[in-house]
């Protein structure tokens, strides 16, 4: 009894009371870029960059989607032009949405009317993990950890897909797991949605070239969220869910 | 770290006959396979299979080879040496290479399920095993399970409810990895390794960095300060799983103060992984010849209260978890993995050490092992090869790592702060080779480097320790209840996507 009392009382409270503008100190999220100018000919982001077409120049721009926030085209700039900011607002319910230029501030979910009245105040999600490496999964999980508490929200974890609304795909989608993803969405009941996190989900990210994925499934069901990252972060997903339901 | 490296001219090639008779030898004075892998010859349409063993006594590493053409035979060796089994069904698998009389000559380590693999259908025909009787049932489940966790297939054969064989049918996972590695440009490959084991990104880009590093050519002494602080950002990683599957067994037992403390511990370890290396994963920490790492003395302060206040609150947490009865009673005797059995199958890292075995690279290649050389750790030991053993391993672990951390801090303190953290590296050698090993928090990581006539990339064999320690879950189920299934899984904790690659 003790030892509970004892551990109860270091615990205290350790839920992230603003998870709107909390901090994470030394987190890579949306990239910024300083105002001087790039030499005409220089492409060392590019050739830095460890996936294909996720840094452009000229003008410069970048996709979140696949963007794996590694550093490796910032540590690279000689103009030291790029950076990441601690900003972890970085979902969109668009993949047009996720690409950022020199004058992007921050990234924006526009509320989903319909799933706004149906699950705003409690949604049930399904994760499947398809090729995903237990980066994000783990995130996932820790979403619902005393710290970042998503179960506040009314949106929690559900073990089976009859009991959810939404599915969560992880992972670049593998050719032996594209079945089981489909059969997975199939059984939940109506009406229902999609949301893609990390690089891999969203584009294939690193392995988007590997011949052992079957990405049909997002052909057919577009995910109302992306949720950039490498692993992602559980505040980018609480913000970019919450953005989803208009809170 | 240890390391072998050299010239491919400098590897032996034997007969088959004699590769047999020497691996055999070896094995036989004590020595432990490591690896069984193939590797295409630059230039033939030959392959080498390649046996790499160690002697944990001194810490020495040796590898042998045998020429093999594609869809050949050769005479197996796990019908005597079980820790064989994986390897050569991977190898068969990979290259049609077929083991002779192989006791278990299933295919299916991972279903490359590509047209012209000949693997096409082979997933849903998995020979599984038949337990037959009346009153015996099967229990499948899987791919996807309850959690938010990776997929695989578990079949029990139960009679009762009691398991009498679990098989595993993993490959859900199968990103072919090891082809996308080729493919990029061999220095700048560590985000994609990053992701190999995603839980396990530290260990993994350590294992590529070093092999790198010394394809390069590098000198061991200049990377001393790198070295250092690749330590502390594996001995970060090493308690951060720990305790996230400290966090898993007690929410699977229903020990609430568990779940939740040391679920919020873990957050405060890889919040402080992201203030010195940028993620919560560690990515984009280490890279070859580098660490990217703003280590000032402020920043070190901060942590080291961050980490002091840590160990007062774990062990608190400790101290309710070890004493009370309900954690004991549902994982003393549950799970059990005897060391004969440990050894025979080849277990390595935690699941070897919980049941008496002492393998852990930090400490059996510490001469050769910077920083370990220099900053030593002791192996832990558990005997009894069960649940509790395996969370009193964890718990142990964490606890020596912490005092690692802190003392490779005053480290970096004596050293006055000024570390060199960048080193320049030279063009990669030319038809060379290199291994390295990585005492990851599973266990060995092994990454196998080697270079064509005009030093770049000719092949890349990764190694996660998972896939040799998915047997040891299959055999602690082996006479135990179905519904101890999950903690089991827990207190092992493999890699799906280490295994499926």
């Amino acid at each position: 009894m003790l030892k509970t009392l004892r551990v109860k009382i270091s615990q205290g409270k350790q839920f992230v009371p603003d998870v709107k503008g909390a901090l994470p100190r030394g987190f890579r999220g949306l990239p910024q870029f300083s105002p001087t100018t790039c030499p005409n000919t220089c492409n060392v982001c590019m050739e830095a960059c460890p996936v294909s077409g996720a840094i452009a120049t000229g003008p410069l721009r970048m996709d979140l989607g696949l963007c794996v926030f590694c550093n490796d085209c910032a540590a690279a700039c000689p103009q030291k032009k790029i950076s990441f900011s601690e900003n972890y607002k970085i979902s969109s319910d668009s993949l047009e949405g996720l690409i950022v230029d020199e004058k992007i501030t921050g990234l924006q979910v526009r509320a989903n009317d319909a799933i706004k009245k149906i699950f705003g105040r409690s949604l049930k999600l399904r994760s499947v993990s398809a090729g995903g490496c237990n980066g994000c999964e783990l995130e996932l999980n820790a979403a619902g950890n005393v710290n970042f508490d998503m179960g506040r929200f009314g949106i929690e974890f559900v073990a089976s897909p009859r009991h959810a609304d939404g599915l969560v795909i992880s992972g670049p989608i593998s050719e032996n797991m594209a079945e089981a993803l489909e059969l997975a969405y199939e059984g939940m009941p109506d009406p229902k949605f999609v949301i893609a996190v990390g690089a891999c989900a969203i584009t294939g990210g690193l392995y988007k070239d590997s011949d052992a994925l079957d990405r049909r499934f997002l052909e057919q069901i577009r995910p109302v969220l992306y949720v950039p990252g490498c692993a992602i972060h559980p505040l980018a997903f609480i913000n970019g869910v919450l953005g989803l339901l208009g809170r | 770290m240890s390391i072998l490296s050299g010239r491919i001219s400098q590897i032996t090639t034997l007969d088959m006959s004699v590769f047999q008779h020497q691996v055999e030898e070896m094995l036989t004075r004590g020595m432990r396979l490591v690896s069984f892998f193939a590797s295409p010859i630059y230039g033939f349409p030959e392959i080498f299979l390649n046996a790499l063993l160690a002697d944990d006594r001194y810490g020495k590493l040796q590898v042998l080879r045998v020429k093999k053409s594609r869809d050949s035979t050769y005479p197996s060796f796990t019908k005597k040496y079980s820790t064989f089994h994986c390897f050569e069904r991977e190898i068969c698998e990979q290259y049609k290479i077929t083991p002779e009389e192989h006791p278990w000559p299933k295919r299916g380590i991972r279903y490359p399920n590509r047209k012209g693999s000949g693997h096409l259908g082979q997933f849903e025909k998995y020979p599984f095993f038949k337990l037959e009787g009346k009153e015996v049932h099967e229990v499948g489940v899987g791919p996807i399970h309850a959690g938010v966790i990776e997929p695989g297939h578990f079949r029990f054969m139960c009679y009762g409810e009691m398991v009498h064989h679990l098989e595993i049918q993993l490959g859900y996972q199968h990103r072919h990895v090891e082809s996308l590695l080729l493919r990029g440009e061999m220095s700048k490959l560590a985000p994609l390794v990053e992701t190999i084991a995603g839980d396990s990104s530290i260990a993994h880009t350590w294992a590529y960095c070093r092999a790198y590093e010394n394809l390069c050519v590098a000198n061991i002494v200049d990377l001393a300060d790198i070295e250092l602080v690749r330590g502390v950002a594996l001995e970060l990683e090493r308690i951060a799983m720990h305790l996230a599957g400290l966090s898993g067994l007690s929410t699977d037992i229903a020990f609430l103060p568990g779940g939740s403390t040391y679920g919020r511990l873990r957050t405060a370890i890889i919040n402080t992984s992201m203030r010195l290396g940028g993620s919560r994963f560690g990515r984009g920490w280490l890279r070859p010849g580098e660490v990217r790492s703003p280590i000032t003395k402020s920043l070190i302060d901060e942590v080291r209260i961050i980490l002091s206040s840590f160990k007062q609150d774990i062990d608190k947490i400790n101290d309710l978890f070890l004493s009370s009865k309900l954690v004991a009673n549902r994982f003393c005797g549950v799970g059990v993995v005897t060391k004969e059995v440990a050894i025979d199958i080849g277990a390595v890292g935690m699941a070897a050490r919980m049941s008496g075995v002492v393998l852990d690279l930090r400490q059996n290649f510490a001469s050769s092992n910077a920083p370990y050389d220099k900053l030593p750790i002791v192996a832990m030991i558990e005997e009894s090869g069960d649940c509790w053993a395996r969370a009193c391993l964890r718990i142990r672990e964490i606890n020596e790592s912490l005092y690692w951390i802190n003392s490779a801090f005053d480290e970096m303190e004596r050293k006055d702060w000024k570390l060199q953290l960048k080193i320049e590296l030279k063009a990669p050698q030319s038809n060379a080779y290199a291994i390295s090993l990585i005492e990851g928090w599973r266990g060995e990581v092994m990454h196998y480097l080697e270079t064509g006539p005009s030093g770049k990339l000719a092949h890349y064999k990764v190694q996660d320790p998972s896939i040799r320690n998915w047997f040891a879950l299959a055999q602690s189920l082996r006479g135990n209840e179905i519904s101890d299934f999950p903690i089991c899984n827990k207190s092992f904790d493999l890699s799906y996507c280490g295994n499926d690659l």
